[in-house]
């Protein structure tokens, strides 16, 4: 028994090791974390939380610099960040370029410019907060950005009935970890400011554990064999908005970006 | 044709005995429970109704007898099978009964109501202050100024625009289609997934207090409560920023919606609208919720709305041929 314990320990030891190697930029947990429980005994994850990240900008390395538009000079520009990923994004050729494209066109293409739902999983790491809803069969989580909505369907599982903006997700627990399988997208989002890009084929695999009682550790490993040549992940940490009076406020961004989207439509002469 | 006509016909039918469903009160009903003792609201639900607000003229009664209704109801599922010619391009677009989106064949929220206005009494609207008067005389008049509804985006309503479904406020109030809600309840927080605009209700049951007055939300800012084994959300710090209000409010409005669960398959939905800038004293209306089907797909509607360009671009080019048309004036 001892000695099988002694074992026990050395792989769990070796396993945490080499999972911190492969992991992307290190936030360790010396520990593990017993989360609060729910009354079905669950982790209990409830609660306001918001990624302090530049991954929105880039979710790879990237070096400062300027913004798109002129007049916000300093404000807009872009600040220099570590990253999220595993390493360099494995894309296809043909879809690098895309990339590539997008990047150049960004001003004009990125969905979030207009106001279109944020996709899985850049809505996680957008820099506004979101709320994590739990009940033992359906567990909420709704973004104050464009009051993106994501149902994680606990029980009542099945497939993708259709293509979606925010994806279609079944989750379940392991120990500490909700671990959410998320199908059914459609082509249109990106996962970040920079360009990159998924297709239809997304498949999205996110594994949330509370890190502490006030963060989250949050990694997706994202799949698209139509767009990269293997899957390959993302890794932060995720914060509690730990404000007594913490909670979303209303960003309905629609009527922000009318003059944007249909201004060139407006009648001449009318103000 | 004949088909839908059948189809709408067996609709009659079914309806007669939803209604007669509805009607045997489960008075003996013990509300489930959810482990803190709160009574458990959840899963979806559908307001569907053919129920108008405010009673109709020439009515002066409270309620329909039963006959009434089950012939109202039949008529109408026939109307809306009919509202389009197989085969024309209206049909294609709108024809709601072949996606399954007319009320006829929605959970059914039946009552015998004559109205969804409870109080007052005789179902009407009570009477403008002077101050709503000039409110809505001034929001008619910056409408008036700001051109025809096809001039700019800013001149649609909100729903076209896919900001706010104007009858999902809050208050909630079907519309024609796609009335259907989620309901989850965790400690301290109960959430209403509205399907239209995939809009989110997130309620604090925890006391949390009110947003300073200073901000102000489109669909205002709730909170909420137990009394006894009904839930009361207390809405307030509405905007005002938009031309069209709910029925005529001010920013002012406070909003009190209540939810009692009276039998496995219907909610009571009560709301009272409390606005004395705007009404002589306050209102409220009730209307079921029937249990609905799930899930709820995302309702994404200015990722695809379409309709809000085209409607812009052909009064452009409408314009533009008339120009073309017209002989030069001088």
């Amino acid at each position: 028994m001892k000695h099988w314990v002694g074992r026990a320990c050395i792989v769990a030891v070796s396993a945490i090791a080499v999972l911190s190697l492969a992991a992307p930029p290190a936030y360790g947990q010396a520990r593990p974390y017993r989360a609060p429980r729910t009354a079905d005994g669950k982790p209990n994850l409830s609660g306001v939380y918001q990624a302090i990240s530049e991954a929105y900008w880039d979710i790879e390395p990237h070096s400062a610099a300027p913004g798109q538009v002129r007049e916000l000079g300093a404000s807009n520009a872009v600040p220099g960040g570590l990253g999220i990923t595993d390493g360099p994004l494995p894309y296809k050729p043909e879809a690098l370029a895309k990339k590539r494209e997008n990047f150049a066109k960004r001003i004009t293409l990125d969905p979030e410019i207009k106001c279109y739902l944020p996709g899985t999983p850049r809505g996680m790491y957008m820099p506004y907060p979101f709320q994590i809803i739990q009940t033992p069969a359906y567990i909420m989580i709704v973004s104050s950005y464009a009051r993106a909505v994501r149902t994680i369907y606990m029980t009542d599982q099945k497939e993708a009935p259709a293509d979606s903006w925010m994806g279609w997700s079944n989750g379940h627990w392991e120990g500490e970890t909700l671990v959410i399988d998320t199908t059914g997208f459609n082509d249109q989002s990106w996962f970040d400011r920079a360009g990159n890009f998924h297709s239809d084929q997304l498949h999205v695999v996110e594994r949330i554990t509370a890190a502490d009682a006030d963060h989250l550790s949050y990694e997706a490993t994202i799949e698209d064999p139509q767009t990269f040549t293997r899957p390959w992940k993302i890794a932060l940490p995720i914060y509690r908005r730990v404000e007594k009076n913490a909670q979303l406020l209303e960003f309905n961004c629609v009527p922000f970006v009318e003059d944007l989207i249909y201004g060139s439509l407006r009648k001449p002469s009318s103000n | 044709m004949l088909r839908r006509l059948v189809a709408a016909t067996a609709l009659g039918s079914a309806i007669a005995l939803l209604f007669v469903s509805t009607t045997t009160a489960q008075t003996n009903y013990k509300v489930p429970r959810l482990a803190d003792g709160h009574p458990d609201f959840q899963g979806f639900w559908n307001n569907t109704t053919y129920t108008p607000l405010e009673r109709p003229k020439g009515i002066d009664r409270e309620f329909f007898t039963r006959e009434e209704v089950v012939e109202q109801m039949k008529r109408a599922a026939v109307d809306e099978a009919e509202q389009t010619t197989p085969g024309t391009v209206a049909d294609v677009h709108y024809d709601f009964t072949q996606f399954g989106l007319d009320r006829s064949q929605a959970p059914l929220s039946v009552n015998l109501r004559t109205s969804l206005i409870v109080d007052p009494p005789d179902g009407h609207f009570p009477p403008m202050t002077d101050e709503g008067k000039r409110l809505n005389a001034a929001r008619a008049e910056a409408r008036k100024r700001a051109g025809a509804i096809t001039d700019a985006a800013q001149n649609q309503p909100l729903s076209v625009r896919c900001i706010l479904m104007d009858r999902d406020g809050p208050p909630m109030l079907a519309g024609a289609y796609n009335n259907n809600y989620q309901i989850v309840q965790a400690p301290d927080t109960v959430m209403i997934l509205v399907e239209m605009l995939h809009s989110p209700r997130i309620i604090p049951t925890n006391g949390r207090p009110a947003l300073p007055a200073s901000i102000r939300q489109i669909e205002g800012n709730s909170r909420g409560r137990w009394d006894g084994d009904t839930l009361v959300i207390e809405t307030t710090n509405f905007t005002d920023m938009f031309m069209f209000a709910f029925q005529g409010a001010s920013a002012d409005m406070k909003l009190t919606e209540r939810f009692t669960r009276v039998s496995d398959d219907t909610l009571t939905y009560r709301f009272t609208v409390n606005d004395p800038k705007v009404w002589t004293r306050p209102w409220t209306a009730e209307v079921p919720w029937k249990k609905g089907v799930g899930p709820i797909f995302e309702h994404a509607c200015h990722e695809g709305n379409y309709s809000l360009t085209n409607l812009l671009r052909g009064a452009r080019e409408d314009e533009k041929r008339a120009r073309e048309k017209k002989p030069a004036s001088n």
